[in-house]
């Protein structure tokens, strides 16, 4: 079986998720990385969107902003927020990836503090940023992150990005629009969805290398469990050659 | 129409749009020259307790110079429009220009890290808050162009973005979805960084533009900082790429290498080791201040900066990358 390190996992196990044909928003580092190697292995016909403006640019190296120059090198289209916003609210935007200093058994994410006192916060990240509009319009959101329990919390401090919100239709009672929302939680030890009814994160397969047990120990929350847990298909030889040759070669994301 | 919820976060601004219509009632529409030096143009236009907004992305056709002659002159008391804010916002923490702040993206310069400083200065109480995300910020600014008190939009609803935001949820009476609207944002200046510009202000932007369009239309001030100057023949040659015409600026001031540090599209690239070392050197108060003597206090203008930070030879090569092509640079 081939060597390769957590972020390579997680980038290869997401990539096969972008179908080919459909579009995706993504921010700097893995999402990125992994929407470059889906359209290098199954999904030549990916659409990559960026929310400063930047659209289906031909990427020929990992971009350092989201708005950067990288993000519109031979793109068809160098337009703004509102056009990538309003793309997604109106339903073309299929998958974004997200992610957060917290996440809770529903999906719903904190990038914005620690602490409660929000003028004087105990820790102040950057917030939201085109988070929350990807995370509410997007039909599947997916987050790519390690399996730690200060992560993955009962509750998290702040939601800054909806998720399933209470679980069951809370989310679609809110007014976020009808059949959005997050879809899979991929991690170094496991991929989880969400169970239909509860919208509560369940465990779908386990990472190579991994058990149950090291998955339910690294989780704040109780998790749900499929009917049937697989084990994760490992990267292939391909997916990690093209990984490192093509989309990384400076290892600015998979060195992490 | 019934207000179902409403975010605790103070507005800023005023959304009434009559008000703003006496306001650009009286704007002069006239074209007539409008060059002056950036020191000027910050003087006459940015004024402290002002609502300040820069265009770009946070380090891309962000105007720095702008920034740093804000803090040289000392402002005070700003707002501040935190759309995607990364080193302007980076800079403008270093001076505490702003005490009153809309927040989407903050403190972050996105894959590079996170600014110690202006982290520090969120997390010390010193500065008011209110919440929105960058399409929030967008669609405030585009009601504001639109020239109404508010759009209705379909994300935050369900989150603590809402709770902290000053949006407010309603039912839609035509089909009893429901929706948030935002306020329209009326800045009182912005300062936004082109790649041409005529002597009246008339604009082309290369590039996404992010809100920058309707950034410029929104405001009550526009501050034009161009990479270059070009004849009024260019616009008029060629009117389809016309990104702001004149009667939105009040000054236009010429300030090549405005963006420097950061990325310029079709220009120069960012200088990614610059930006790093403000990064490293916020770590060291008594050694950033030394940094920010040299880099900002000291300069009499931008070229001053660039002259101390590489010079021509050092746009030369982050023209190179920026285009991607081998110069024989480093």
């Amino acid at each position: 079986m081939a060597d390769y390190n957590a972020m390579e996992m997680m980038i290869c196990i997401a990539a096969r998720e972008l179908e080919d044909g459909s579009t995706v928003g993504v921010g700097t580092g893995a999402p990125c990385a992994t929407a470059m190697l889906a359209q290098k292995t199954g999904s030549p016909n990916l659409t990559i969107m960026f929310e400063a403006g930047g659209i289906a640019p031909l990427l020929p190296e990992m971009p350092i902003s989201v708005g950067d120059s990288r993000t519109t090198w031979k793109a068809v289209m160098a337009s703004g927020m509102c056009e990538i916003m309003e793309t997604a609210c109106r339903g073309m935007l299929d998958y974004t990836f997200l992610g957060g200093a917290q996440i809770d058994m529903y999906g719903n994410l904190n990038s914005t503090r620690i602490g409660d006192n929000h003028q004087k916060p105990k820790v102040r990240f950057p917030g939201s940023g085109g988070a929350n509009d990807f995370g509410s319009f997007a039909w599947r959101m997916m987050v790519m992150t390690p399996q730690d329990a200060r992560r993955f919390v009962e509750k998290v401090s702040y939601i800054t990005t909806p998720g399933w919100l209470e679980g069951g239709d809370s989310r679609a009672k809110s007014g976020l629009p009808l059949n959005s929302g997050p879809y899979k939680i991929i991690t170094n030890m496991a991929v989880m969805d969400f169970e239909p009814e509860s919208k509560r994160m369940r465990i779908i397969s386990i990472n190579h290398g991994y058990s149950e047990k090291d998955v339910t120990d690294n989780c704040g929350f109780e998790l749900l469990k499929a009917p049937r847990i697989i084990e994760t298909s490992p990267p292939t030889d391909e997916e990690l050659r093209i990984l490192r040759d093509e989309v990384d070669p400076l290892k600015l994301v998979i060195g992490r | 129409m019934e207000v179902l919820e409403q975010g605790i976060g103070r507005l800023f601004t005023d959304p009434d749009a009559d008000k703003a219509r006496e306001f650009f009632r009286k704007k002069s529409r006239k074209m007539e020259n409008k060059l002056m030096t950036l020191k000027d143009a910050i003087a006459k236009y940015v004024h402290d307790d002002d609502y300040l907004a820069i265009g770009g992305f946070g380090a891309i056709r962000t105007s720095v110079a702008a920034c740093h002659e804000i803090m040289r002159q000392g402002r005070k008391k700003l707002a501040f429009c935190g759309h995607t804010s990364t080193h302007d916002f980076q800079i403008l923490s270093a001076g505490k220009c702003f005490n009153r702040l809309d927040i989407a993206y903050i403190i972050g310069l996105e894959a590079r890290g996170l600014s110690t400083v202006a982290r520090k200065y969120m997390e010390s109480g010193e500065v008011e808050v209110t919440e929105w995300t960058n399409y929030c910020l967008s669609a405030r600014l585009k009601a504001a162009t639109m020239g109404v008190s508010f759009v209705p939009v379909r994300n935050i609803m369900g989150t603590d973005t809402f709770k902290y935001s000053g949006a407010k949820k309603i039912k839609c009476p035509f089909t009893d979805q429901y929706y948030v609207l935002m306020p329209a944002l009326y800045p009182d200046v912005s300062v936004i960084h082109v790649h041409e510009a005529d002597v009246y202000g008339n604009s082309r932007i290369r590039g996404i533009t992010i809100s920058d369009l309707d950034l410029a239309r929104a405001s009550k001030h526009l501050i034009i900082t161009t990479e270059r100057i070009v004849s009024t023949e260019t616009f008029r040659n060629e009117p389809t790429y016309t990104s702001i015409p004149f009667y939105l600026a009040d000054a236009v001031c010429e300030v090549p290498f405005g963006s420097y540090p950061g990325n310029m599209p079709y220009e120069y690239f960012s200088d990614e080791d610059h930006l790093g070392e403000w990064l490293k050197m916020e770590k060291d108060a008594e050694a950033f201040e030394k940094f920010l003597e040299k880099n900002i206090y000291s300069c009499k203008t931008h070229f001053d900066y660039i002259r101390k930070n590489g010079g021509i030879e050092r746009m030369w090569e982050l023209r190179a990358k920026e285009l991607m092509v081998n110069n024989h640079a480093e």
